[in-house]
């Protein structure tokens, strides 16, 4: 415990660190999509029930009274309301914060790369996804061609079931044949938790071997700040990139209906008080955003930290990140 | 007052997925366990889990079980006691904490393999689960007397692995050949081998 003031990353690590940020940089540079920053500190918090927001108190000049601020869990939403004001296609790297998580894979801090490329759908940015991990892995990994696997593929190829189509007794048939022990009872859960239960259990622990791959079009219940495309069933147009069965980035087609973007967020507000979850206040300016108008782009965030130990070959954050948690 | 606090921590003690770390003593499938390892899984977006590995107490056995985090599990109510072996009656091997003279008798099932390695007076590691023994941990070395092994053969030097050597507690051991009937040896009770002369 003595020598809890070091670092816990190497200081190799921390210069490939280095480095990684200035190949992102020079990629985007070259393809001149614009960095950008948004403030950390905001009024309104993701309303994500799967997410835990901290907050922070403001008081003096503007806000006598005081004012809760809440620190941001990724910087979508001003990145937004940027892409609204006309920026054209930006990024940013920032340090985004969320309560509940540590672990291997997780530090309740943590560098975000977030970007959004206006005129792209979720195809195309996956593949500038995979551009640019494998730029920023050159010298460190040797990856082969990019797999793309919808998500009902997916289920199909490790699971034996169609996630879309599969009801609860069949979902938590596929729980049971895989072998895992839940210690709740699965026939009285959504869908959305056995699938949850089958992709961290049975199907990641399959993907990125050697290669990225992609995993695509979701459950439209699954679908987050994604649009869903219209069908049977409807789809939700979002991605997760996975390297040695980790998930590293997650994207989407950006929603851009105002309306639709208010339902979430009511029904996400509502799922946290059924589950006694804090409260949090949605995003007015994000709706006036969407309301003036969102360009068509898709945008994606990707987790450095994670990438990091990838190209070091590390096992866990705590060996790439100067400070975790229980130093800091 | 021991009767009170007893009720009170049934009642009140369970641990949530955020406490589970290796060690902690929890309730599973109404058995005694401690947590031996905690992973946080979570998709991209959604729920996120834990998969816990826990060791049976009373079986030994290692059980694998998927949480959702936040989700708690009742305390076991598990403590490590050092205790001086007394007596074996027959069914009951009898201790007796050297602080408060209080004798517990473990059954043959809490005691196990152990039985062969305890020496009247010795001072084991005794885990209790609701005030009842659940398992016996023999001390680290123990000094036992041989009670047979066969005399060793002047200028012989096959072998270098010695000869078997039953001692007091019934316990057969491999001792070198120069080792003789009623010596006292020191034994390592992990690895079950002989040490030195005591």
């Amino acid at each position: 415990m003595i020598d809890n003031w070091r670092p816990s990353a190497t200081l190799e690590v921390l210069k490939l660190r280095a480095r990684m940020l200035e190949r992102i940089r020079a990629f985007f540079s070259q393809r001149t999509v614009l960095e950008v920053e948004t403030p950390v500190f905001s009024a309104a918090a993701s309303t994500d029930p799967a997410l835990a927001s901290f907050s922070t108190r403001y008081t003096g000049p503007r806000f006598p009274r005081g004012q809760t601020f809440y620190c941001h869990t990724s910087p979508e939403f001003p990145m937004k309301r940027l892409l609204a004001a006309g920026s054209g296609s930006i990024y940013q790297i920032c340090k985004v914060f969320r309560d509940g998580e540590s672990g291997r894979l997780h530090n309740p801090e943590f560098t975000m790369l977030e970007w959004y490329r206006v005129g792209f759908d979720h195809h195309r940015l996956m593949d500038e996804a995979v551009a640019l991990v494998t730029e920023v892995l050159t010298g460190y990994r040797t990856l082969a061609v990019a797999e793309k696997l919808s998500y009902r593929e997916a289920f199909e190829r490790h699971c034996g079931i169609d996630p879309h189509t599969a009801d609860i007794q069949t979902l938590a048939g596929a729980v049971t044949r895989h072998g895992i022990q839940a210690n709740f009872d699965i026939a009285h859960e959504n869908q959305d938790v056995l699938r949850d239960l089958l992709l961290t259990h049975v199907i990641e622990p399959h993907l990125g071997h050697g290669r990225i791959t992609l995993l695509y079009d979701y459950p439209a219940s699954q679908a987050a700040l994604a649009r869903v495309r219209p069908g049977e069933p409807p789809l939700a147009e979002r991605f997760e990139l996975y390297l040695d069965g980790i998930e590293l980035a997650n994207g989407f087609h950006e929603l851009s209906d105002a309306g639709e973007q208010q339902r979430r967020f009511e029904h996400d507000r509502a799922r946290r008080k059924a589950a006694g979850l804090a409260e949090a206040p949605a995003d007015a300016h994000l709706l006036a955003a969407l309301r003036a108008g969102l360009p068509d782009c898709a945008g994606v965030a990707l987790g450095l930290d994670r990438l990091a130990m990838l190209a070091a070959g590390a096992k866990s954050l705590e060996q790439v990140i100067a400070f975790p948690a229980d130093r800091a | 007052m021991k009767i009170f606090i007893s009720i009170e921590r049934c009642l009140m003690a369970s641990y949530s997925t955020n406490d589970f770390k290796s060690g902690l003593k929890v309730m599973i499938d109404g058995s005694p366990g401690a947590v031996v390892e905690n992973e946080c899984v979570k998709p991209g977006k959604g729920q996120a889990f834990n998969r816990v590995k826990i060791r049976n107490l009373k079986t030994g056995r290692i059980i694998e079980r998927t949480f959702k985090s936040g989700d708690t599990l009742e305390a076991a109510d598990v403590v490590d006691v050092e205790m001086q072996f007394l007596y074996n009656d027959g069914e009951f091997f009898h201790f007796m904490n050297p602080e408060s003279f209080e004798q517990f008798g473990a059954d043959k099932t809490a005691v196990g393999d152990t039985a062969k390695w305890l020496k009247e007076q010795d001072v084991c590691i005794i885990t209790l689960w609701n005030n009842v023994p659940l398992s016996v941990e023999p001390p680290h070395t123990v000094h036992l007397k041989i009670v047979e092994t066969d005399p060793g053969l002047k200028g012989d030097t096959s072998g270098g692995g010695g000869k078997p050597a039953t001692l007091e507690t019934g316990a057969v051991v491999r001792v070198p050949l120069f080792i003789q009937n009623g010596e006292t040896i020191k034994v390592n009770t992990r690895t079950g081998e002989y040490v030195s002369r005591a």
